[in-house]
């Protein structure tokens, strides 16, 4: 916690100077609020307007949160098939690379159109935008096993299975929480977009409602939220590293 | 009584010929060293007596079992200690048993305890020197519940003084379970100080071209490294190696 704060308040600082220099700007040239509100206004909608928004957080909160577990179950899965299945990895590795480059914002539509407005479609794009990184992350941890230690575990007589979960899935931990990292924060993004196809509640609603009636202060506070939205995700997935993987930590520590 | 009898191994990598119509035996609690040059097929030897390679003829046989192509037949420690990060030093030394069944931690406490790493016992390797990382790998080959253990080159990544430290750890430990070991070096003096016998390998293809029984009773003590005899005993075997 001392540590956040010690490595914290320098970007603090420089955000706080940000706003002042906003604020002053604004203020100064007489920008129009539906152009760029200053950044008091903004606070002051968050807050008059909080009852009505955090709705719209709470659904968006729901859907990332969904969309990334299955996102991380998808990709974890996909990542320990091609490891164990070489055939399969030479095969199928290309296709997933090409799957990135489809846009997601010309598929989304198209997912619309073939499931409907319903959770399927949102949930879809979300896990499109989640499992690849950590599919590479974790394939990449598994296949960077030092063979020292395959080395040792196949002549002291470890089966296939006891190969992985003894030594391949530990060893790539912290690969995989690097990609786990990347995930979370791209399932905020994911479920903004997939709101925007058109849903009933949710961060994205918000922001179109409030862009198509010029209301740019609540635009500003929903780009706020997903901004604080996707810290907190990358904050979860820190804290779960630090847990999980105690040894790294220690031996940073000591280099 | 034979332990390991390895008859007729033969074994080349496409066109290069690495070991060609090799023959010894270890007996039950005996400690055999294996001499011989750097790329002579040491651990090529050790690599098909752990199963990770066939050989192209002849056989391997642990207690009168046929093992060929067989891991997990043998306890193995390897020339770097190999402990997983993760696992504390406890949780290292029992992976061995833990691959082959039931671990029993109260035994590998008291050997931890008496190697000097009782203290360590919940730390992870990185928090040990390079000698206490051998003593555990060793510990935990001695743990793993196979009839015989084959070390190869061990202690040739320390430094000497070290290295006398652990081979002296090493006669204590032996002559306390008297395990079934077979030991590859290239120092002369390592294996005349810790085997009963070494076998002296050719090189190109390898073959055992001596085989030579320490005349020297044991406990052996530091000082032997400087008794005339042991200097004996050196200079035949250093005449052997170099006249094949
Ligand atoms: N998997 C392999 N594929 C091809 N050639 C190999 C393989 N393993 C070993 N060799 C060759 O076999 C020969 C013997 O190698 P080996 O590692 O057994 O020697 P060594 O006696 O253990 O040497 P050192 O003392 O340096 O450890 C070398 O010429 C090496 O190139
Ligand atoms: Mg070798």
């Amino acid at each position: 916690m001392i540590n956040v704060l010690r490595k914290g308040w320098r970007p603090a600082s420089v955000l706080l100077l940000l706003f002042i220099a906003w604020e002053l700007a604004v203020n100064l040239a007489e920008v129009p609020a539906w152009l760029l509100p200053p950044p008091t206004d903004i606070v002051q909608e968050a807050i008059s307007g909080w009852e009505g928004f955090r709705f719209h957080l709470q659904s968006t909160v729901m859907l990332s949160l969904l969309g990334f577990a299955i996102g991380t179950g998808i990709g974890l899965l996909t990542a320990v098939t091609l490891h164990l299945l070489p055939f399969i990895r030479e095969s199928v590795y290309p296709i997933l690379i090409l799957s990135q480059n489809v846009p997601i914002i010309v598929l989304a539509p198209l997912l619309v159109v073939w499931f409907g407005f319903g959770l399927l479609p949102k949930l879809i794009v979300i896990t499109l935008v989640c499992f690849f990184p950590i599919t590479v992350a974790a394939l990449d941890g598994f296949r960077q096993t030092p063979d020292e230690f395959k080395h040792y575990m196949l002549m002291a007589g470890a089966s296939k299975g006891q190969l992985f979960w003894k030594l391949e899935l530990p060893y790539s931990l912290p690969s995989l929480f690097s990609g786990l990292k990347i995930s979370a924060t791209y399932s905020v993004m994911g479920a903004v977009i997939s709101e925007w196809l058109g849903a009933k509640a949710g961060i994205g609603v918000y922001m179109t409602l409030a862009s198509s009636s010029f209301r740019t202060d609540r635009v500003f506070v929903a780009i706020f939220a997903i901004m604080l939205l996707s810290l907190l995700f990358f904050g979860g997935i820190l804290l779960a590293e630090r847990l999980l993987i105690k040894w790294k930590s220690r031996e940073s520590a000591v280099k | 009584m034979i332990q390991l009898s390895v008859e007729h191994l033969t074994k080349s990598f496409d066109t290069n010929q690495v070991l060609n119509n090799l023959s010894f035996h270890v007996n039950v609690g005996e400690f055999v060293s294996i001499l011989g040059p750097s790329g002579s097929g040491k651990s090529t030897i050790f690599n098909l007596i752990g199963g990770m390679l066939l050989p192209d003829e002849g056989s391997i046989i642990l207690g009168g079992e046929k093992i060929d192509g067989k891991r997990g037949s043998i306890s193995y420690m390897p020339q770097t200690p190999s402990l997983l990060p993760w696992r504390t030093i406890l949780q290292n030394v029992l992976l061995g048993q833990e691959l082959k069944g039931e671990t029993d931690s109260q035994t590998a406490r008291k050997m931890l305890q008496k190697a000097g790493l009782g203290d360590y016992e919940n730390a992870y390797p990185h928090e040990l020197s390079g000698g206490m990382k051998q003593r555990a790998a060793f510990i935990r080959a001695l743990l793993s519940p196979q009839p015989i253990i084959l070390l190869d080159e061990p202690f040739s990544a320390l430094d000497e003084l070290t290295r006398l430290e652990m081979q002296k750890w090493l006669l204590d430990i032996w002559s306390e379970h008297k395990p079934t070991i077979l030991f590859v070096t290239h120092s002369i003096e390592e294996a005349i100080y810790l085997s009963d016998r070494i076998l002296i390998l050719s090189s190109k293809p390898a073959k055992v071209t001596q085989e030579y029984n320490v005349p020297f009773n044991r406990p052996r003590m530091e000082e032997l490294f400087l008794d005339e005899n042991f200097l004996a005993c050196k200079r035949n075997i250093h005449h052997a190696l170099k006249n094949q």
